[in-house]
């Protein structure tokens, strides 16, 4: 690879060959506007917003190409700022404003939308071109995701995504013209498709076509409500993004303020789903050792992510016996609330509501799960994503940035390192590997940080030696985040290529820090930020910062397991916090 | 004002949007699931025959293309059993599959009559009157322009120039032409030659 030449507006700057114009203008310092463009996702110049005018050693180029596709050569001469750019960027924008629904006032991306800031930085005074316009139709009938067609500028974002970052493809250009209309296949609503609710494709859409399904009234109403008794869990990565939704830097960690703005909201209790992620590495890594030691099914997968539950029971249905049967942490940390936290306190379990603050859109769906419930009572009543729960702060006229740090409540808020990591990639792999080795060695080890499982590569893979039975064994597991990576691992394992002990998947890809529900970053800045390493990097300082950094030592914990639980997968640990799963089919007529 | 939004309306099956309303805004007969469970089983033999003709073609890419082609010549039309079908046996997603049906209109996602009728909408045709063909043809059938009768005798269609302007105005029906229809009193008879 060598550099070439390129002049931008007048500045010469030197550039690798296999630069696009667009990227060769930022090192220039002039930023070209774009709309359908996803870094590495979505470049395929269709939305013609990214135009310029530009030559090649003075041999003009002809109509003004899209600089998102537009690969540099020596001596190319890129002018974006001529009037006769303006006019067809202008022009563009106007085109696609003339069948979209602006009703920008009422809509969720309202100060958050690619277009909005588009029109605002174009200076679009006015809509010039007046036709039929799409209907609003809107599908909300999956437990996570909406769809409204009559918002969809058809970039194509959602569509690259889901079909080559996630592997799957619910969603495609259907019809053709004025018809056309990204959506599933044979207009099937999200609910019934081969969906796992990710949300990689609400946090790809520039506009509101795709956003996730709110309970926001719904939890304000509870916590209104005198008789009832309001407990909030926030998950490990949401820490990691919060404050993105305040205008601080992707991937601030933020969770002292996130703690104060959850009492000012005025939660009963304040927890931490981090508590019941070492829970989860109690019940995983017992449930690891018992399948290592006697012959159970192996490799065991974790069941953390509910994307990747779904994507199995649709997609692998023969790997259902390998997911460990532990519920999520999500799940865990309500049975346990609705149970041994209310006979503790003396509430009565029904008037607790469960609310959860996710990561993640695929929760709500997981929630929802009929039998995620212990003796009638859900296990969580409301799961939020990290955006809801800033929409909620600035509806509360909460000012977060000024809030002070505070810490979670007992008896459901400890938490150790190993819980924050829960969020990244290989995190989960690290948080048991911690107790497992632990527990194997019968030592308290110090060298705790599994560096091979860290990092953003698709699939990793690390190995331990570890005694089992007073012999050492090679454990070998591996990591996977994205689904279509976790497709490659299933892949590998059934036909008989690769051989581990344990495997952790997560469907997003860069784990929850990078969920669905996170705080969106646009495409432009993603070309200078990735929110999935900055947040990452947030959790693993604060696992170096916590004190405890392993599940096992997590005092409430311990106190559960004396006080009720007895020990790991003990009867009462299988009825509470263990489930089952089963193959899923889709597409099906309901008629 | 914006128009009030349509929540989860117009749903076949469980579909919903625009474009199902569109589509389905001919069906007589809204009861009966137009994916058609039950009319194509999958123990029909022509599946199989799909499948030896995926196995046949290179697992590359750019084969959805002959694949929906062969479907289409095979079953006269893709409903949502063959193209999942051709999406489990071909590892292309269903939607792209669906895209592709629904972009090219020599794909039918709906079962065509027994009978095609063209109606030519070509200039000479149309100046010497096929609107009025086609209003009338409309009438007979009781049915819209690009569906199919009830009784899945005839699909009507407007077609571009069908190359006998001469003739004008005229409709193609299967293979045989029927031309100078300015009366369209004889459009009845033309109809009853075809069972």
């Amino acid at each position: 690879m060598g550099n070439v030449n390129v002049t931008v507006n007048g500045i010469e700057v030197s550039v690798p060959d296999n630069y696009t114009a667009m990227l060769a203008a930022r090192q220039a310092g002039v930023e070209i506007p774009s709309l359908c463009f996803l870094k590495d996702v979505n470049e395929i110049g269709a939305c013609r917003v990214c135009v310029v005018e530009a030559d090649i050693k003075g041999v003009p180029m002809r109509n003004l190409p899209a600089s998102c596709i537009l690969q540099v050569a020596e001596g190319m001469n890129i002018r974006t700022n001529t009037a006769k750019v303006r006019k067809a960027v202008k022009t563009n924008v106007e085109l696609i404003l003339a069948n979209h629904n602006r009703e920008c006032l009422t809509c969720k991306r309202n100060q958050n939308c690619e277009l909005q800031s588009l029109c605002d930085e174009l200076g679009i005074d006015q809509v010039r071109f007046q036709g039929e316009k799409r209907k609003p139709t809107i599908d909300n009938l999956s437990h996570s995701i909406i769809r409204d067609a009559s918002k969809c500028i058809l970039c194509g974002r959602c569509i690259s995504t889901c079909r080559d970052v996630q592997g799957i493809g619910v969603l495609d250009f259907t019809h053709r013209g004025f018809q056309t209309e990204v959506a599933p296949a044979f207009d099937f609503s999200m609910r019934d498709v081969d969906c796992v609710y990710c949300g990689q494709c609400i946090e790809a859409c520039p506009v509101a076509a795709l956003t996730e399904r709110q309970y926001i009234d719904e939890v304000f109403e509870a916590i209104e409500d005198p008789e009832k008794f309001v407990v909030v869990q926030t998950a490990p990565a949401v820490r990691a993004s919060l404050g993105e939704e305040f205008g601080m830097p992707v991937g601030t960690r933020v969770t002292g303020k996130m703690v104060a703005a959850l009492r000012r909201l005025g939660f009963d209790k304040v927890f931490d789903t981090n508590f019941s992620a070492d829970l989860t590495i109690l019940e995983e890594g017992t449930e690891l050792l018992n399948r290592v030691t006697t012959g159970g099914v192996l490799p065991m997968i974790t069941s953390c992510s509910p994307g990747w539950i779904r994507f199995c029971e649709m997609k692998y249905p023969e790997f259902l016996p390998n997911l460990s049967t532990c519920k999520s942490p999500q799940q865990m940390f309500g049975a346990i609330l609705k149970t041994y936290y209310a006979q503790k306190m003396g509430i009565d379990p029904k008037k607790i509501v469960s609310v959860s603050v996710m990561p993640c859109t695929s929760k709500k769906t997981e929630a929802n799960r009929p039998e995620m419930e212990v003796d009638g009572l859900r296990d969580v009543d409301y799961s939020l994503t990290t955006r809801e729960l800033g929409d909620m702060i600035k509806r509360a006229r909460i000012r977060f940035a000024n809030l002070p740090d505070e810490t979670a409540d007992s008896i459901l808020g400890e938490y150790t390192g190993a819980g924050v990591i829960f969020g990244a990639t290989g995190g989960v792999m690290e948080a048991a590997l911690r107790t497992v080795a632990d527990i194997l060695t019968g030592k308290d080890l110090k060298d705790i940080e599994y560096n091979a499982v860290r990092g953003l590569d698709g699939v990793k893979e690390a190995s331990v030696v570890l005694p089992i039975d007073g012999k050492d064994t090679e454990i070998k597991v591996a990591i996977a985040h994205g689904t279509a990576n976790a497709a490659k691992v299933l892949d590998a394992v059934k036909a008989g290529e690769k051989d581990y002990h344990f495997i952790e998947v997560m469907a997003c890809p860069g784990g929850c820090v990078h969920g669905g529900g996170q705080s969106i970053v646009s495409a432009q800045v993603r070309l200078d930020v990735n929110p999935k390493a900055n947040r990452a990097a947030a959790l693993y300082a604060e696992d170096e910062a916590c004190v405890k950094r392993k599940s096992h030592d997590n005092e409430e914990v311990k106190a559960l397991y004396n006080e009720f639980l007895g020990k790991p997968n003990s009867h009462l640990s299988h009825k509470l916090l263990h489930t089952h799963y089963a193959p899923r089919k889709v597409y099906e007529c309901q008629a | 004002m914006p128009e009030d939004p349509e929540v989860n309306q117009n749903r076949f099956g469980t579909g919903v949007g625009n474009n199902t309303q569109r589509r389905l805004g001919n069906v007589n007969d809204q009861s009966k699931c137009a994916c058609s469970c039950g009319c194509i089983t999958a123990e029909d033999p022509r599946f199989a025959e799909l499948k030896s003709y995926i196995d046949s073609l290179n697992q590359e890419q750019g084969i959805t293309m002959p694949v929906l082609q062969e479907a289409q010549r095979s079953f006269g039309y893709l409903p949502l059993e063959v193209q999942k079908f051709i999406s489990e046996n071909t590892g292309v997603p269903l939607a792209e599959i669906y895209g592709v049906a629904t972009f090219y209109s020599q794909f039918a996602i709906e079962p065509k009559g027994r009978h095609h009728i063209g109606v030519c909408m070509g200039t000479a045709c149309y100046v010497k009157g096929s609107q009025k063909v086609l209003d009338k043809l409309v009438e007979e059938l009781k049915v819209k322009v690009g569906c199919t009768t009830s009784d899945g005798k005839f699909t009507l269609e407007a077609t571009r120039c069908l190359g006998c302007c001469g003739l004008a105005p005229c409709i193609m029906i299967d293979d045989d032409v029927f031309g100078k229809l300015d009366d369209v009193s004889r459009i009845p008879d033309i109809l009853g030659k075809y069972e």
